[in-house]
């Protein structure tokens, strides 16, 4: 990690308080978002949050008022349908005001339930159909590395989203380049939208599959912020290949009743879901 | 005008237009790549690859992630030429064209080479007769049909300078290079290339010269026809379309099925401002066995056929 990361900044027990309070943030904003739109993907909003609240809070180098400075550090979110936790962390990270929040699926609202770099700052890609993430940010992993430039890419998909053969396409590419500066975190919640990963098209063992492509694998506690800060911060110079963690997650990660439930993929809450949920959300 | 080297017959590969220009502008533009899906040879790449062998990325044989890679590439900072087979770059990666390139608006040049039916034997999976169905829609995406080595060269440049998505379609069927008074490439602009009042002919790409030939031997039977070079698709060029149509007789000829290419923009035009009798020349469909030259030859994509159109046209235009 460069002199310029966050992480030398602050003391790590601070950093990672600081990273908990966000991700308690962003359950909490987003719920709200998909409480007064009606619609949105809260159960894998919830998986994310730890893994944005690292990313954006103790990781990547940016500069939210220069989105498109050439050094900056890429962040790719494949999973295109969690904008509630997207959105809601660019807004934290002083990509636009949070209180645009509001206006999330309303007419005429940049915050589309999917992405498009063109209304927001912050976005690299337009994503939404699943399996687009990978291999875009391969493409600009490979032009930091025709460039020797120092910025590092990182890319979160879902788990169900690997079911997509787009992804081993990248993964080819990435392993046949020795994209060392390419990071892909999988959200492994185990769960697509209507039943279980391993009930649908079995992804495990998923850590063999990735190696075998010829990917660097670490498997991490997806809700852990010390462990996904450890993991994510180390400097990717010399390892000689790309980076895969494997983060294991719960969809609907903070909220009991929502807890590893498939029904809140792209369930929405009523009042008292609602409220109860908030309730535990502190 | 490109350094391309004509056929013993005056014919032209347009593939290699857009070689040497590529290769010309790479020299000056440090940010140009090239990327290809085992791709190299079809794409007659294999000068820029000697040339600048670091500035090559080839994913393999694999589609998706060939247009992926070109989106992220033009994130970095890069200016990149995706170049494979039209069929397999705009139907297997469709959806990569859609939102990684069109939707997101960035700046990727896709090359679709060995369009139409120039694959002629290798059937119906090889030739790429949807494309323009496929990509006339999207959004942000510039798509244009070079007619012959010049235009190519042209397109090419235009693609490099332009910010933004460009599709262009590059044929291997050799063609001649037209005869032009005032050689002025404008994407959106159509090119009148003959003078005519009588009825106007609409074409791109491989079928302009053939257009020519066919208002040619009209002339000779004291029927002026228009011929118009419409090689730009997206943006098109209404104004050009509704002047067309002041013959009263319009006959559009595509190396594309009939369904949604060139014929059907310019039909939209028509049906909604100025219709007239019209004709529309290409494919039915899936073809069957045959030569490039022979399927253009059986569905009446040649000069004679262009021509009998028109006088089907002209006979509706009267009632």
């Amino acid at each position: 990690m460069s002199s310029s990361a966050p992480a030398h900044h602050m003391q790590t027990n601070d950093l990672v308080s600081a990273i908990r309070a966000k991700a308690l943030w962003i359950r909490r904003r987003s719920f709200q978002m998909v409480y007064e739109a009606q619609q949105g993907h809260p159960g894998g909003d919830f998986s994310a949050a730890d893994i944005l609240a690292t990313l954006y809070f103790g990781v990547l180098r940016f500069d939210p008022t220069r989105p498109n400075d050439p050094a900056r550090d890429r962040f790719v979110m494949s999973k295109g349908h969690c904008t509630g936790a997207f959105y809601s962390v660019l807004a934290a990270a002083g990509y636009f005001p949070e209180a645009e929040l509001s206006t999330y699926m309303l007419p005429l609202s940049r915050l589309n339930g999917h992405p498009n770099r063109n209304y927001l700052p912050g976005v690299e890609t337009n994503t939404g159909p699943l399996g687009h993430g990978l291999p875009v940010a391969t493409g600009i992993a490979i032009a930091g590395q025709i460039d020797g430039a120092d910025f590092r890419t990182f890319v979160l998909t879902g788990d169900g989203e690997l079911q997509e053969g787009s992804n081993w396409e990248a993964a080819l590419t990435a392993a046949h380049r020795k994209l060392e500066n390419l990071t892909l975190i999988i959200d492994r919640n185990r769960l697509q939208q209507g039943a279980r990963t391993e009930e649908t098209a079995s992804l495990d063992p998923l850590d063999d599959k990735w190696r075998a492509f010829g990917w660097h694998v670490e498997i991490v506690d997806g809700h852990d912020h010390a462990r996904l800060l450890d993991i994510l911060s180390v400097s990717p110079k010399g390892r000689g290949k790309p980076l895969c963690v494997i983060a294991n997650t719960f969809k609907g990660k903070g909220v009991s009743f929502m807890h590893d439930n498939v029904a809140w993929h792209h369930g929405v809450p009523n009042k008292e879901q609602y409220e109860q949920a908030m309730a535990e959300l502190v | 005008m490109s350094a391309a080297v004509p056929t013993p017959s005056g014919y032209f590969d347009c593939r290699d237009s857009f070689a040497n220009v590529i290769e010309t502008l790479a020299e000056a533009d440090p940010r140009i790549v090239t990327v290809v899906s085992d791709s190299v040879g079809s794409s007659k790449l294999t000068g820029f690859r000697k040339k600048f062998p670091e500035r090559m990325v080839n994913v393999g044989i694999a589609e998706q992630v060939l247009v992926a890679v070109g989106a992220g590439l033009a994130n970095g900072g890069k200016v990149p030429f995706v170049s494979a087979a039209s069929c397999f770059l705009t139907g297997r990666a469709l959806e990569q064209v859609k939102a990684d390139v069109a939707y997101s608006n960035v700046n990727v040049k896709l090359i679709g080479q060995s369009s139409g039916v120039a694959y002629g034997e290798l059937g119906p999976t090889h030739h790429s007769i949807e494309d323009m169905a496929w990509l006339r829609p999207l959004s942000n995406l510039t798509v244009i049909v070079p007619s012959d080595p010049w235009e190519t060269a042209e397109a090419v440049r235009f693609a490099a300078r332009h910010e933004g998505p460009v599709f262009i379609r590059v044929s291997r069927m050799p063609v001649p290079a037209l005869e032009r008074k005032n050689p002025v490439f404008t994407v959106g602009k159509a090119e009148v290339l003959r003078e005519g009042g009588d009825i106007a002919i609409i074409a791109n790409g491989v079928m302009v010269h053939r257009a020519l030939a066919a208002a040619a031997a009209l002339a000779g039977e004291g029927i002026e026809a228009r011929v118009v070079n419409m090689s730009s698709i997206n943006p098109l060029d209404e104004e050009a379309i509704l002047a067309a149509a002041k013959t009263g007789a319009v006959v559009t000829a595509e190396e594309h099925s009939v369904r949604g290419g060139l014929g059907g923009a310019v039909a939209e035009v028509l049906a909604t401002h100025r219709p007239v009798p019209m004709s529309i020349l290409g494919f039915p469909g899936f073809v069957p066995t045959g030569s490039a030259e022979w399927l253009l030859e059986h569905f009446g994509l040649t000069p004679a056929g262009i021509a009998e159109a028109a006088r089907r046209t002209l006979a509706r235009k009267a009632q």
